[in-house]
């Protein structure tokens, strides 16, 4: 009898090592999954809008799984990212590159602008005020015909080849265009991996865990708030910003409010809080789309149900309870 | 700025009141509090006790009057510098970080004074955090806790953490309202002695509406009832005070 507490505490100690181990390389085995993707998907541009969504997701969660809060109004930081990174290339024929910055940037600013107004309120009523904000930025790209589009949306983003370090890439080429989509990936991995081990990362914990005592142990609370939106809004920003690299066109939906919902949709699917689940919940959800969408075009109906299941039945999502359930 | 640290009144408040819509939840206090002292707030349930708390922390903000602590004029400023300034506090309701382990409950609590925006070191590089937290838990009587998730401790180690955690701001002033809520009697009693250690190095406001627990080691004493000040003086001149006895009347477990 004596003997067994001794054993069972070695065996759990080791098994949680084994766990803590893979969570501390997070990043290296998520890149890894990134990489040997496409050949596990039925058509590679299809593994490309996984990616986009997915790294949309993953900044999303960053607000709302981690500090807490649900924005309904996230498709605004994706789209301002994906219209002028697509404006930077048709209007100005800047290179792909300082488009994407533009992309990150503007969503950024844009986050900074609805973070300010928004981040006061709380619960429903920061849902509430972020689609409506969303809602005005919709409405602003879609009168600016000239620089967006219009409804029609902005077209002719070509991007043809991408020249790095002397390396040429065909982007034309779906694999290639993968692998250039997943370096944004994989960095932005690497740096939301980052931001959850710092300082900040514990702050955003405290807050999400406890606002009063957060408060009361000298933390600025809607500072913390803020910063945090606009940390989301930058890889909001970069998502749209690769998708409009992705479809040569940036459609005016990309800033409707059901892409916002689609965020927290990938979200609580994947699971929320969890630094792969987001990515998890993009792939089911594209996945079912499209597998489904070719029997029926009620495809909407089956994703729906899938939905309200996971909720029901998973609420911690997926990823997460597949995580629960290896976790020692 | 010396003369100001060195003054014998720590915490004044100048005709404070709070108003909850219509009701008054506290009328016109003044009062003024003794550094390096244990004052008590006392009272029947209802009497306002954390209403002034919440005043005195930075919570709230009062109605009409002045908070000032050390020479300055806090009452408008903002919940989180209050920590900054010196001044820390645990609730009537424990406030814990239930999801995060006790260790790093006190570790963020520290981090809030050295490193609050970084996004970028990992944070297990800041220096001396994680050897200040353990010092602290040592300190607490949760040495042995620090690995536990703070949620899955008992009550009174709960109420113990949080006491660690503001003890993290390394205040001049400690705020406590009813620490030894709900605690057992032995628990209760090992905090009281906690207590009586913590003050030594500092000052400390406590609310408690149990009278007997804190008579013995208060230097003053401040009663409130229906959000008034009844009487304030020695932990003698209140027990000889006639309305404090009406108060307290029949409530002879107190
Ligand atoms: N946020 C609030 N809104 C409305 N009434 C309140 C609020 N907080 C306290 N009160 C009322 O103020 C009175 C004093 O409460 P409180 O300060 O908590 O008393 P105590 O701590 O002495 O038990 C009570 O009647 C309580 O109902
Ligand atoms: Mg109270």
């Amino acid at each position: 009898m004596i003997d067994i507490a001794p054993t069972i505490a070695t065996a759990s100690s080791r098994s949680y090592s084994w766990f803590d181990l893979a969570k501390r390389h997070r990043v290296l085995l998520a890149s890894i999954f990134v990489l040997i993707f496409p050949f596990v998907m039925p058509f590679t541009a299809l593994a490309v809008n996984i990616l986009i969504y997915g790294l949309y997701a993953l900044g999303f969660n960053l607000l709302f799984g981690y500090l807490g809060l649900l924005s309904f109004g996230h498709a605004a930081l994706f789209g301002t990212g994906a219209y002028l990174c697509g404006i930077a290339i048709v209007h100005f024929g800047l290179p792909w590159y300082a488009a994407i910055a533009i992309g990150v940037l503007s969503a950024l600013a844009m986050a900074t602008l609805i973070g300010s107004l928004a981040i006061r309120t709380r619960g429903i009523y920061f849902a509430m005020v972020t689609m409506a904000l969303a809602q005005c930025v919709y409405y602003i790209f879609y009168q600016a015909v000239d620089w967006t589009g219009g409804e029609n949306g902005l077209r002719g983003i070509n991007v043809r080849a991408i020249d790095l370090f002397g390396f040429h890439f065909d982007f034309i080429n779906p694999l290639v265009r993968y692998y250039v989509v997943a370096s944004f990936v994989i960095l932005a991995f690497f740096v939301l991996s980052r931001i959850l081990a710092s300082p900040f990362g514990a702050v955003i914990e405290a807050v999400r865990e406890n606002e009063a005592r957060a408060r009361a142990s000298g933390y600025n609370v809607v500072a913390t708030r803020l910063i945090t939106f606009i940390l989301s809004g930058g890889f909001c920003g970069l998502a749209g910003s690769l998708a409009a690299l992705h479809l040569s066109i940036v459609p005016i939906e990309s800033l409707h409010y059901e892409t916002s919902g689609m965020a927290v949709m990938m979200a609580l699917l994947g699971g929320m809080g969890t630094f792969f689940g987001p990515f998890v919940g993009a792939a089911v959800f594209l996945l079912l789309e499209n597998l489904v969408s070719l029997w029926t075009v009620h495809w909407q109906l089956f994703v729906g149900a899938v939905f309200v299941v996971c909720v029901l039945f998973f609420p911690e999502g997926i990823w997460g309870t597949i995580l629960k359930r290896i976790k020692p | 700025m010396t003369a100001t640290a060195a003054s014998p009144i720590i915490l004044r408040t100048t005709g404070v009141s709070k108003m909850f819509g219509k009701f008054v939840a506290l009328n016109n206090i003044s009062a003024e509090f003794e550094r390096g002292v244990i004052t008590s707030i006392i009272g029947p349930n209802g009497a306002g006790k954390s209403t002034y708390f919440n005043l005195l922390s930075g919570a709230f903000r009062p109605t009409t009057g002045k908070v000032e602590f050390e020479g300055h004029d806090v009452t408008n400023v903002a919940q989180h510098r209050f920590a900054h300034l010196g001044i820390a506090k645990s609730f009537q309701i424990t406030n814990i970080f239930p999801h995060l382990t006790v260790h790093e409950n006190v570790r963020v609590g520290l981090q809030a004074f050295v490193s609050r925006y970084d996004i970028w070191r990992p944070r297990s590089t800041v220096p001396g955090l994680a050897e200040r937290a353990d010092e602290l838990l040592a300190l607490v009587g949760l040495k042995d806790r620090r690995a536990r998730r703070a949620r899955d401790l008992a009550h009174g180690e709960q109420r113990a953490l949080e006491i660690g955690m503001a003890l993290a701001a390394d205040p001049r002033l400690l705020l406590l309202d009813e620490p030894t809520a709900g605690m057992s009697p032995e628990e209760t009693r090992v905090m009281m002695d906690l207590i009586v250690r913590l003050a030594s190095e500092r000052t400390v406001i406590l609310v408690e509406h149990k009278m007997k627990l804190v008579m013995g080691i208060s230097r003053r004493v401040l009663v409130l009832h229906h959000g008034e000040l009844l009487a304030q003086g020695t932990p003698a001149e209140v027990r000889q005070n006639e309305q404090v006895k009406r108060v307290y009347l029949g409530q002879r477990e107190h």
